[in-house]
């Protein structure tokens, strides 16, 4: 039960708390997914990369006895689902969406397969770092117990906003997602850029699978992931492809899905499986906000096959 | 200078293309083509869509692998496997399709397009570098201005930039002027002609506008179906030689002469606001009324509302604010209200706007009336031999060149689609005909047959709103004449009393 000494103070603290370590799989899935949209195309397959990332990060962490191997490991296997999406796709007259939701289903049933063994070991988990340690109170302990990988994921959103502005490659990337004629006319393989970015894509949310299974919630199960890699792709559109945003969504969706447990632990049970919804609840409410009839979305690069 | 760097050729080269045979399995796009553009010219293309223009340019810049025949750059043979081995020897190429990215900024494309663009950019340096560029350049353009914000000429002028930013010296324009009105064009092209004669540019301009290959071009070289019909000295040849020489012995639709009275309004807009995809305002209130018995054109270039004007009278697109109606009727573009006025639309790209790709020729011939007798009895049962009867009729009668009625309307060629909308739309009786570009990328064939078909409607009594990009077009077929700039009409003239100058100010926005 609550400290009696903090009283509901424990419900926004929860919730930050919960925002901090629940966002992180959004976090990485969303910016792996910004970079491949921006490049023109859409992989739907990341809910499958972020529970193969998970797996094998757990089973790299097991084997090896070093987490940051697993988080390697998670990263290796996202990009090579990416290289396979990519490698599809790169077929005259394939659907990146369809390809998507075939690589989703295989991803999560690849890792349900592999990592049947993996369910009863215990294996070694990220280290947190302590920014807590001014409070008496353990409540603020808990919620300021944060990870380096959400450090990394913060640290990566600017950098990205940075390099699609500046650099050689965030020009192409952004070139072959707003107008593959003109990556063409210059001369670039628009396929090649896009098998990049969907690898690059694909190790982020490997990443943030790693996440799940080496930190928060911590082990590997079957039931780890509950769509935060589908989730993550709606909030790339909700974010309108800017990396900085995508940032602040991931961090709303945390609060979100903490929102029932934090409840739960004030004492509030009535709406618990309601208020456990409240991030898809969001996602349906953004998409209706967001979306309109008469236009297109703004910001979307014209080269993806939702917006074309 | 850097010791030891070789420094970049300067001047402009020549280009000659021997016995250029091109085969698509078993299409002869190209058969035995010569092209001779001497250093320091300004060369036309010409021939009809489908002639071979753009699949010899495009083997000269390497897309296409001509299946036989070489390539002389300067005088000597080379090998240009891609893009990027023509714009190494200096070629460059300004598509008729924009190539720049419409979400990023003038600076960013033109650093973009470069060979060797830096891993990080550094873009102050970069600006200091495009200011001090464009100040030697005859045309100006914003350097922070996204480009899906500036003008269709704007964006023209910064294809052309692009390609001079990257020092070529030959170039390859295909129907560069095709967006731009005869003001910008002249400008343009004038500009261009000026580095021609003082030696920095060779010059090879696909196109179909007689009126610029007189005024700017020193030679010519004309396709006709993929081989060789002539190329000559532009001042030894008159437009009507040229013409023949293109379209051969081929028989062209008379048009009607002008015939009949100007009848009741049949058309009214009034004060009609369209949104844009982008939910920007598209079209501001524009009020007209189009009468019976006369055609009025709108003239502008495009993107400036023409697309939106029509997606509304269509049905693609709702109005925002304002009212149409038709014979003070308010219409909303249903399909019964569309039987009930006699209303026919020729959308532009017919392929996407009026027609179901994937369906027969036949089906699609048969849209406006396939629920009614004779196609369907009850509304629901449809008569297939109907349908076949139908559409063989509609064949023969427009001159469609199709395998078979149940051949899928995708697998025709532009001219025959738009002449199966054609046959569909002015097949029956008319008494309102909305047309948008319906000429756009047709072959003069097609054209002559296309006009001849909306001046008999016209002469028949219809009211017909003609919306085109091309004023040639309109000036021959308008009896009156609307200017469309940033959604508004705000100009209006007797087709027979405009002045092209003053409607190309318009055009501009002036």
């Amino acid at each position: 039960m609550a400290d009696a000494s903090i009283g509901l103070w424990t419900v926004p603290l929860a919730v930050l708390g919960g925002a901090i370590r629940v966002s992180t799989p959004f976090l990485f899935v969303s910016l792996g997914e910004c970079i491949t949209e921006r490049s023109g195309r859409i992989n739907l397959g990341l809910e499958g990369t972020l529970v193969m990332g998970a797996m094998s990060a757990y089973g790299i962490s097991y084997l090896t006895g070093s987490p940051w191997l697993g988080v390697l490991a998670a990263g290796v296997t996202g990009s090579l689902l990416g290289a396979l999406h990519a490698g599809i796709c790169s077929l005259p007259r394939v659907n990146d969406i369809a390809v998507g939701i075939a690589l989703m289903l295989f991803g999560i049933g690849l890792a349900f397969f592999l990592g049947k063994p993996l369910i009863e070991p215990t294996a070694p988990r990220l280290p947190a770092i302590d920014f807590g340690w001014w409070s008496d109170i353990p409540q603020v302990r808990a919620a300021l117990r944060i990870n380096v990988l959400f450090l990394i994921g913060v640290a990566i959103a600017p950098i990205l906003y940075w390099a699609f502005k500046t650099t050689r490659w965030g020009l192409l990337i952004r070139t072959a997602g707003e107008s593959s004629d003109a990556a063409r006319a210059m001369g670039h393989s628009v396929l090649l850029i896009r098998l990049r970015a969907t690898m690059v894509g694909g190790f982020l949310a490997g990443i943030g699978g790693s996440f799940l299974s080496l930190f928060y919630p911590g082990s590997w199960n079957e039931g780890l992931s509950s769509g935060q890699g589908i989730t993550a792709v709606a909030l790339v559109i909700f974010a309108r492809w800017d990396p900085l945003l995508c940032l602040w969504a991931s961090l709303a969706f945390g609060g979100a899905a903490a929102l029932g447990p934090a409840l739960q632990s004030v004492g509030v049970t009535s709406g618990y499986h309601l208020f456990n919804a409240a991030p898809y609840i969001l996602t349906l409410a953004i998409m209706i906000i967001t979306c309109s009839p008469k236009r297109t979305l703004t910001g979307a690069p014209a080269e993806l096959s939702i917006t074309r | 200078m850097i010791i030891g760097e070789t420094p970049t050729p300067t001047g402009a080269f020549g280009a000659d293309a021997i016995a250029m045979t091109m085969r698509f399995g078993d299409f002869l796009a190209l058969d035995n083509v010569e092209l001779k553009v001497r250093p320091g010219s300004f060369h036309a293309l010409l021939g009809e869509n489908g002639a071979g223009k753009s699949t010899l340019v495009k083997c000269i810049m390497g897309y296409y692998h001509a299946t036989e025949g070489d390539i002389l750059i300067g005088g000597r043979e080379q090998k240009i496997s891609n893009p990027k081995d023509a714009h190494a020897l200096g070629l460059g190429m300004v598509y008729q399709h924009f190539t720049l990215v419409p979400a990023m900024t003038v600076a960013e494309n033109l650093v973009l397009a470069r060979d060797d663009v830096p891993a990080v950019v550094d873009w102050g340096k970069e600006k200091k570098e495009l200011e001090a560029f464009l100040a030697q350049m005859p045309f100006k353009v914003s350097l922070d201005a996204k480009v899906s914000d500036i003008s269709a000429g704007e964006r023209q002028k910064c294809e052309i930039l692009k390609q001079l930013y990257l020092k070529r010296r030959f170039l390859i324009l295909d129907e560069p002027t095709s967006v731009l009105t005869p003001g910008e064009a002249d400008e343009v092209l004038g500009m261009l002609r000026a580095m021609v004669v003082s030696g920095e540019l060779t010059i090879l301009m696909i196109t179909h506008k007689f009126r610029e290959v007189m005024a700017f071009a020193d030679e010519v070289t004309i396709l006709r179906r993929g081989k060789l019909a002539g190329q000559g000295r532009v001042a030894d040849l008159t437009p009507d030689d040229m013409a023949r020489t293109m379209i051969g012995a081929e028989q062209l639709t008379v048009q009607p002469p002008r015939a009949g009275e100007v009848g009741e309004a049949r058309l009214e807009l009034d004060k009609l606001t369209a949104l844009d995809d982008a939910g920007a305002v598209a079209v501001r209130n524009v009020s007209l009324t189009v009468r019976g018995g006369e055609i009025v054109g709108i003239a502008g270039v495009s993107g400036n509302g023409q697309r939106q004007l029509v997606e509304v009278l269509a049905g693609q697109r709702e109005a925002e604010g304002g009212e149409i109606r038709i014979r003070g009727e308010r219409y909303s573009a249903t399909r019964e209200e569309m039987r009930r006025h006699k209303m026919s639309l020729l959308p532009e790209e017919p392929l996407r706007n009026a027609c179901v790709g994937g369906m027969s020729v036949a089906d699609n011939i048969a849209f406006r009336d396939f629920d009614r007798a004779p196609f369907a009895k009850g509304g629901w049962w449809l008569n297939g031999a109907a349908f076949r009867k139908n559409a063989e009729r509609k064949i023969s009668r427009y001159k469609i060149k199709t395998r078979t009625p149940d051949t899928p309307i995708a697998s025709l060629s532009g001219g025959n689609v738009q002449r199966v909308v054609l046959a569909r739309e002015l097949g029956g009786e008319v008494e309102l005909l909305i047309a948008a570009n319906p000429c756009f990328g047709l072959d003069f064939a097609a054209v002559a047959q296309i006009h001849a078909e909306i001046m008999a409607a016209r002469n028949r009594g219809a009211a017909v709103l003609l919306v085109s990009e091309d004023l040639d077009e309109l000036l021959e077929l308008s009896d009156r004449l609307v200017v469309m700039f940033h959604g508004e009409f705000v100009h209006e003239a007797r087709a027979s009393e405009a002045d092209l100058t003053e409607i190309g100010r318009h055009m501009a926005g002036h």
